[in-house]
């Protein structure tokens, strides 16, 4: 038996407010906006490769003149009858620099970092930070001034001594003195002008080690350092990295102190203590239009060397860092 | 392994109080043997046993200070010799380091001795660590006293900012009050301004399509941002020009200056603003979206005032990173010794630029107003660096992530944007 019941048709009543139908696409207004947006994401992605597109381009005749030997051969001389140019030692003299500064940076960095998350009293923390990003504020040129007028003078007594005492050591031999505007000057300087950079990321995944392990350390007795060596160091290691990864990018990179202190000579080896270097971004710094059309092509080119480098560098270390601060790298 | 077995091995007669407990449980033997025995020589009453309190490594009293000033001394005296005696010629700084060396040597071999090896370590890495951070701390402080008490004394505050170079004669004695670097902060000030202008609103855009339209490339787009913060600014200044200038657009001009600044400026604001964005609850959004508004409006008008200090800290970080770079404005403003007030035809001068020309040269004019450039180079970026500071501290405690010391750090350094969703 079934018993069907005559339901009341709805009946539309106006009086009554009606439920707001939301659009289910985007409207015109909206799909400016987006496009508008979305086309300022492609530009960066845009800009990014007419840099490496132009430099190549705009460059690339001085390479093809010469083919490989451009990163054989050392020297800015363009204008001569058989013009001579190259990257070599600008390479090399980079990588000094970047290795000195690294070799300074780097340990203070992390100290730096490990005071600022593990040792530095609450109250004077934040200030103590605002003080270290303050030093990744300052402007190189300023960083150059200082370095010339009143760090070069005492450090040249320091390269005397080490190049006295430690010459046994290859990278301490002085050939010919003087021992100003050297490659260990320059690389003195950019290693502090890197350290708030490498501070400020491991001060961050310091701080991210977990508070239980932490305390667990603690409670077994541990001692300060002994809680840092297997809590804190284990978890920040990948970040770490990273962090100076970033810092020699930067180092890589840094043109005007080097150009202001090092003088330049594509004379190259392992003396970093005594006169004279060259690295690729003091190279184009230096002789930004003194070499006619053919030097400008092989500047540019050198710019193109360098993006490379750097890209690559910050790729690879931004990689790491991620990986760091998401846990992933992590082992326990 | 190592660090397990260095937990287990920590110092005995530090850590744990061993000696208490051996004489706890020998006294306890000799109360309760003594009556079951009933014995006539009755024990001595245990004379109330006082607990030692135990020693902590993290504990510092005035051995310790002793001891560190003790180290201190005696590697002063023992560098003082050796240096002075036997290894001239060094100055001031390889004395400062020998000494820091040898006392950082010292403290450890006289804790050692007086406390104990591993405690002795503890204390050489707090050393180390603090000294570390002192010496970046009294170094950021330095520069910044150094620079004024360079400028300072020989300032002309009249000209200094109302004159050009033009009428510069380097053998003039009262010339500094003839000159100013008028030009330079004239062309400093434009450069940066059009920079911001047309530079903000891009990064802005681009932070708002990569957290709040998402969709195609948005990863690729973010990638590409972290990667572009870490171009070195030479390469941005080249870049200009291998564009603009070596095509013969444009000459020489302040717009290529501005240009090339954008460059820099506009990867790192946008990663700053899109963490600012990521803070904005997800329940504004969605009531704004809700309530019928389209996209566009529920961004104008509740997440961009949403994150409105965190957006102005942004921009007064980018502007304070971008108002001191002199690498790019080699290849694109070149510099000028005269007043040139428009922005798109002609060399320009800039304050960096004015640093780096001077510096080069031998006369102590020259010098001079290099350093006081650099002072107004410094107070500008010092007075954007604590308005950034004062714009970010009402927001970073109410939702704490990321702190204000986050941003700020983030700004300088190409940090990437830690991101776990695939958007």
């Amino acid at each position: 038996m079934s018993v069907t019941v005559d339901l009341p048709r709805h009946v539309p009543d106006d009086s009554l407010p009606q439920p707001l139908v939301l659009p289910q696409d985007y409207g015109i207004e909206d799909r400016i906006f987006r496009g508008g947006v979305r086309a300022a994401g492609y530009f960066v992605l845009l800009l990014l490769f007419l840099i490496g597109l132009f430099l190549f381009l705009k460059g690339f005749p001085a390479y093809h003149r010469i083919g490989l030997k451009f990163l054989t051969t050392s020297g800015f001389d363009t204008l001569a009858r058989h013009p001579v140019y190259g990257v070599l030692a600008s390479i090399v003299g980079t990588l000094e620099v970047a290795a000195v500064a690294m070799v300074v940076g780097t340990p203070v960095a992390i100290a730096t970092a490990l005071f600022l998350s593990e040792y530095a009293p609450t109250w004077s923390r934040r200030t103590l930070i605002a003080l270290v990003d303050l030093a990744a504020a300052i402007p190189s040129i300023v960083y150059g001034l200082w370095a010339v007028f009143e760090l070069q003078d005492n450090v040249v007594g320091f390269s005397t001594w080490l190049s006295r005492h430690l010459s046994f050591i290859p990278f301490f031999r002085v050939v010919s003195p003087p021992l100003n505007a050297s490659i260990f000057i320059a690389g003195l300087v950019v290693g502090l002008m890197i350290v708030p950079i490498v501070a400020s990321i491991s001060r961050e995944v310091f701080s991210l080690a977990p508070a239980g392990e932490r305390e667990a350390a603690l409670a077994l007795g541990a001692s300060r350092w002994q809680m840092i060596r297997t809590v804190v160091l284990p978890f920040g290691r990948g970040g770490m990295i990273g962090a100076v990864m970033l810092g020699l990018g930067r180092a890589l990179e840094e043109t005007i102190v080097v150009s202001i202190i090092l003088s330049q000579s594509f004379l190259f080896g392992d003396h970093i203590l005594q006169h004279g270097g060259s690295t690729i971004s003091q190279l184009i710094a230096i002789n930004w239009g003194q070499g006619g059309p053919l030097g400008t092509q092989d500047l540019l080119f050198c710019g193109f060397v360098l993006f490379v480098l750097t890209l690559v560098v910050n790729l690879v270390a931004s990689r790491i860092v991620n990986r760091s601060r998401s846990g992933a790298g992590v082992e326990l | 392994m190592s660090s397990g077995s260095d937990l287990q091995s920590a110092p005995p007669g530090v850590l744990i109080p061993n000696t208490s407990a051996s004489t706890g449980t020998l006294s306890s033997g000799n109360v309760v043997g003594g009556p079951t025995a009933g014995g006539p020589p009755l024990a001595p009453p245990p004379t109330p046993r006082r607990l030692p309190t135990p020693l902590r490594p993290s504990d510092f009293g005035s051995t310790d200070v002793l001891l560190l000033m003790g180290a201190a001394l005696a590697s002063l005296a023992l560098v003082w010799v050796v240096f002075y005696q036997l290894t001239l010629l060094s100055g001031a700084l390889g004395f400062l380091v020998c000494w820091y060396l040898v006392f950082v040597g010292l403290t450890w071999v006289g804790t050692a001795q007086v406390i104990e090896r591993q405690v002795a370590t503890d204390r050489v890495v707090a050393v180390v660590v603090v000294s570390a951070a002192l010496l970046m701390v009294s170094l950021v402080v330095f520069i910044v006293m150094w620079v004024a008490f360079k400028a300072i004394p020989h300032v002309h505050w009249g000209s200094l900012f109302t004159r050009d170079q033009k009428h510069f004669v380097p053998s003039d004695p009262n010339i500094l009050g003839k000159v100013g670097i008028a030009e330079a902060i004239v062309g400093t000030l434009e450069q940066v301004a059009v920079a911001t202008i047309v530079g903000v609103p891009l990064a802005i855009a681009t932070a708002v399509f990569l957290n709040e339209v998402g969709g195609r490339g948005v990863k690729l787009v973010r990638t590409v941002v972290t990667a572009m913060s870490g171009t070195p600014s030479i390469v941005a200044g080249i870049f200009i020009y291998s564009v603009l200038i070596y095509t013969q657009v444009i000459k020489y001009s302040g717009i290529a200056a501005s240009l090339a600044l954008i460059v820099i400026l506009l990867p790192s604001v946008t990663r700053v603003v899109e963490e600012v964005l990521r803070i904005v609850p997800g329940g504004l959004r969605e009531a704004s979206l809700a309530l019928g508004a389209p996209q566009w409006r529920t961004v104008w008008s509740v997440v961009l005032p949403t994150a409105r200090s965190g957006v102005v800290t942004a921009v007064l970080l980018g502007i304070a990173r971008i108002v001191g770079e002199t690498a790019p404005l080699l290849f694109t403003a070149f510099g000028s010794q005269v007043m040139n007030a428009n922005v798109f035809v002609h060399d320009q001068a800039a304050l960096p630029l004015i640093i780096y020309s001077n510096i080069a040269t031998p006369n102590a004019v020259d010098h001079q107003i290099a350093f006081q450039a650099a002072f107004v180079l410094m107070s500008i970026v010092l007075v954007l660096f604590v308005a950034a500071r004062f714009f970010s501290r009402t927001k970073g405690k109410k939702s704490g992530k990321p702190s204000e010391d986050d941003l700020m750090a983030r700004f300088f350094v190409p940090i990437p944007i830690e991101r776990d969703d695939g958007q």
